[in-house]
């Protein structure tokens, strides 16, 4: 019944993974007996896991992001303090151990971290913003969060049940075929990524199908908010590339399980075309994350203003211009691997051009603070804190993409500290800022301001003192992924770096703290307008949190800034709109398909 | 299938009836904004366009998915290791069955959809019958011809060139498999629930699944057969 599994694919011999798997083992029995003696199991049942309602499954995937978030801090803690002790010594962590912690950091962080949460704005937002009650395939989209849920757990098995692939978060081969990885976690990434990737990929189509083509009356494209805009282009890449991630883990599956040559280095397989087709989808992956958060963004900074967005259409076009572009860029990822000088000049150049969208966008952004009444609240903080982390990243992106200079950078702590300055800068401040702002649309209070602004200060400082050593590390010719250091020149910056770690606990900290806080104090912050920020499209016309059904008549949009406009008028006519007429309607009916799909019994996944 | 057909000028006034701006049927910007085809500022569009336009996204992921194989085909055609090359082990006689048959079955699967849209239970079932008798063959065919080679010692172990060939085709030859189990499903929807809304937004769906598994074929027949056979 369990194949090949028995007792030595647990660490028993490993004090760390045993301890961290004893209280997450722990830990989720607490819940568990907590949430069947205080009898929520219906509730739970009936009103998250079976609903087919976009604002919770949305709710879910963001719970679920977060929580990845923390166990792929968790790995970042570990990596960082490795380094800084095992310098011209062993350190605490072995080879084996690190080298699967960095590959769970980054598989943990990007797609079961990031993408969760984006996913999760989409689905939240994208119907209420657009005037309509749901998106185009309720059930659907259950199955697909929970086949991202159960993605996410396989991971987290593996860290008590064999062990987890020590490949990167990319699995280039032949490293990752079975000649020189034999054990199962490789395979252990394969089946999770694949699963979550379908999930993806549903969730995908379903955006892509609820803006083109179930607006409410009146929400023409033109009128539709930035963040739609974005969530449709973060989809349209999901389903131009998506299957392609698909494609590339099912040609290596079947290279591991049946001995088939697509990326053996025997018997004509070809390693390249891996490298080539993961990146087909990893740029754009990139961008799927980061264009919601420029929407995030493009939402905060006219609110915060008191101004209309400026430059509403280029940023439109921008957005799609660099949907389009981010599908022509991806062998900046490999120009060492031999391309030769002219296919390398090509995607250099293509690279660099994608800033130009991005400059747009910045400036819009500037644009709309100029001039303008800005309210420095907690999610105004980590907008701006974005447009200046953000812009750095941007640039040595671009000093990147410079081939010759990207020859002695490639592969070194300066790509570590790139990435990470627009993941980071970009993505995650985007899901703190968006957090801060919707979250009392979502669950009727407010957070507590003080620590919300503690919490971005923290994070702020603490990212700049962590990721700025990378830079130097790197021009000092320190490549990424090392498990221990014999060169004592990198030894203080090191130091610096996991200083700014620290930090950024103490940020995690503050913002939990914030959580507790604002929970406690949830009647004093309580929103009972629907609309606490003077907030400018429909998700704030809505009360807060909105009734299942979002709006009980569909609005009609008569311009951009559908809600604006409304208050607008309210103000000039000193009164309110006619009542309207209300009517019967029709809602999806809750449905267990989504989470039998996921986590029914299906055959063992390791070898 | 007892119950009585109405006459199809009858069926026809219903179908205006339920489906009165023919969605979906109408090229963009012809006239004023269709409501419910979910263009322009008109306000969502109706299920029935929603099924059929989710689902076509749906394959065009799956399109990009064949593109991956296509590539992977393209990139490693002649790395043969020493092992037989392309020319060597197309069949091209069979292989022209293989695509008439299911050229064929594109065919009848589209009667079909014509015999739904009279909502006549019978020709339905019968062409759907038909078409899947036809994707049989055509499965059975590619079967033969995958054990034929392995018994002459080629399979996809064997080196690149095999590994990509045996995984396109074989891919494709996947999706023809479930498409004909997804087909007896819906013989068995149509028999037993007969044509409610639900069921015929589902033929739509299988319509468009099959008949992009035949322009998927064209590409495989072309690229992979007939230029192969030429190598
Ligand atoms: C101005 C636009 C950007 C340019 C020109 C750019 C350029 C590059 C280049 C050339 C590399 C490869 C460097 C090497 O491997 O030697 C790279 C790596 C990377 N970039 Fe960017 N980038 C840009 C924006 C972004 C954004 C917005 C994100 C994410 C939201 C991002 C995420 C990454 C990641 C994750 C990697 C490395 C992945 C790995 O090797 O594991 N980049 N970038
Ligand atoms: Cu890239």
């Amino acid at each position: 019944m369990f194949g090949k599994l028995d007792l030595s694919a647990i660490p028993l011999s490993q004090p760390i993974p045993l301890i961290t798997s004893a209280v997450v083992i722990l830990l989720a029995l607490g819940v568990l007996v907590l949430i069947t003696v205080k009898g929520w199991w219906p509730y739970l049942w009936r009103d998250w896991i079976t609903s087919v309602d976009h604002k919770r499954i949305g709710v879910m995937y963001c719970l679920l992001g977060v929580l990845m978030l923390i166990r792929g801090f968790a790995d970042a803690i570990m990596m960082r303090t490795q380094q800084a002790v095992a310098i011209n010594a062993p350190g605490y962590l072995p080879p084996e151990h690190y080298n699967q912690i960095f590959t769970a950091h980054g598989t943990i962080m990007i797609l079961f971290g990031a993408m969760p949460l984006v996913l999760g704005f989409m689905n939240f937002l994208v119907p209420l913003q657009l005037g309509v009650r749901d998106v185009a395939f309720p059930t659907f989209n259950s199955v697909g969060f929970w086949l991202t849920a159960s993605g996410a757990l396989l991971v987290n098995v593996s860290l008590f049940i064999g062990e987890f692939a020590r490949t990167g978060w990319l699995p280039y081969p032949p490293l990752s075929e079975t000649a020189y990885t034999p054990g199962v976690g490789v395979d252990y990434y394969l089946w999770a990524v694949q699963i979550s990737g379908v999930g993806t990929l549903i969730t995908g189509i379903n955006i892509v199908t609820t803006v083109l083509k179930m607006r409410c009356r009146g929400m023409g494209y033109l009128r539709m908010p930035v963040f739609c805009w974005t969530a449709l282009a973060s989809s349209l890449l999901i389903v131009a590339v998506f299957p392609v991630l698909t494609a590339t883990l099912a040609m290596l599956t079947l290279d591991r399980y049946l001995g088939f040559h697509y990326f053996t280095n025997t018997a004509g397989g070809n390693p390249m075309m891996f490298v080539n087709l993961v990146w087909a989808w990893g740029h754009p992956e990139v961008y799927i994350l980061v264009l919601p958060a420029f929407g995030i963004f493009s939402e905060i900074f006219p609110t915060f203003s008191g101004k209309p967005l400026f430059g509403y259409r280029s940023m439109v076009a921008a957005t799609l211009f660099i949907c389009v572009v981010s599908l022509m860029v991806w062998l900046h990822h490999f120009f060492t691997m031999g391309a030769g000088a002219a296919v390398n000049t090509f995607f250099g150049i293509s690279s660099s051009i994608i800033a130009v969208g991005t400059g747009v966008k910045i400036y819009n952004w500037i644009f709309t603070m100029y001039g303008g009444r800005v309210r420095f609240e907690t999610p105004m903080l980590w907008s701006m804190g974005f447009i200046f982390t953000f812009i750095i990243g941007g640039l040595t992106g671009v000093l990147l993409a410079v081939p010759p200079a990207d020859f002695l950078t490639h592969n070194s702590m300066f790509l570590v500290a790139h990435f990470h300055n627009v993941i980071v800068g970009g993505v995650v401040f985007a899901i703190f800022a968006g957090l801060e702002f919707w979250f009392p649309k979502v669950f009727g209070f407010r957070l507590h301001e003080g620590w919300g602004k503690t919490a971005f200060w923290l994070a702020f400082i603490g990212f700049w003192v962590t990721f700025a050593p990378l830079y130097i590390l790197g021009l000092q010719g320190m490549t990424r992924r090392l498990q221990h250091i014999n060169f004592d020149v990198w030894a203080p910056w090191l130091y610096v770096s996991v200083a700014g770690v620290g930090i950024l606990v103490l940020g995690v900290i503050a913002q939990v703290t914030q959580l507790v806080v604002s929970i406690r104090n949830r009647e004093k912050l309580r929103d009972v307008t629907g609309d606490p920020w003077d907030g400018r499209s429909l998700e704030w016309a809505t009360p807060s949190p909105p009734p299942f059904f979002n709006f009980a008549v569909m609005p009609n949009v008569e311009g951009e800034e559908a809600y604006w406009g409304i208050k607008l008028r309210a103000v000039e006519t000193q009164q309110l709109s006619p009542e309207p007429a209300y009517e019967p309607i029709e809602m999806p009916l809750n449905s267990p398909v989504g989470i039998y799909t996921a986590f029914s019994p299906r055959s063992s996944v390791s070898r | 299938m007892t119950n009585i057909e109405l006459p199809a000028s009858q069926e026809a006034i219903r179908r205006v009836r339920e489906d009165p701006h023919r969605l979906g049927h109408r090229a963009h910007g012809a006239d004023e904004p269709v409501e419910g085809a979910g263009h322009g500022a008109t306000g969502p569009a109706s299920k029935r366009i929603l099924v059929g336009y989710g689902f076509w996204i749906f394959l065009l992921s799956d399109i990009v998915m064949f593109s991956c194989f296509f590539a992977a085909f393209a990139v490693q055609r002649d790395a043969t290791a020493g092992g037989p090359t392309i020319g060597e082990i197309v069949d091209i006689p069979r292989v022209a069955f293989e695509t008439a048959a299911l050229l064929l079955s594109s065919y009848t699967c589209m009667l079909s959809f014509a015999a739904v849209n009279a909502r006549n239970r019978l020709w339905t079932e019968i062409f759907l019958f038909i078409t899947g008798l036809l994707g049989l063959v055509f499965v059975l065919l590619e079967l033969q011809e995958f054990i034929e080679l392995a018994m002459r010692g080629i399979t996809p172990q064997r080196s690149g060139m095999l590994t990509s060939f045996f995984g396109l085709v074989g891919l494709h030859g996947l999706h023809v498999t479930l498409g004909g189990m997804w087909l007896a499903t819906m013989m068995a929807q149509v028999l037993i629930k007969g044509f409610r809304r639900e069921v015929v937004h589902r033929l739509i769906c299988f319509n468009l699944f099959w008949h992009a598994l035949d322009i998927v074929w064209i590409g495989i027949f072309t690229i992979v057969y007939l230029m192969g056979s030429g190598a």
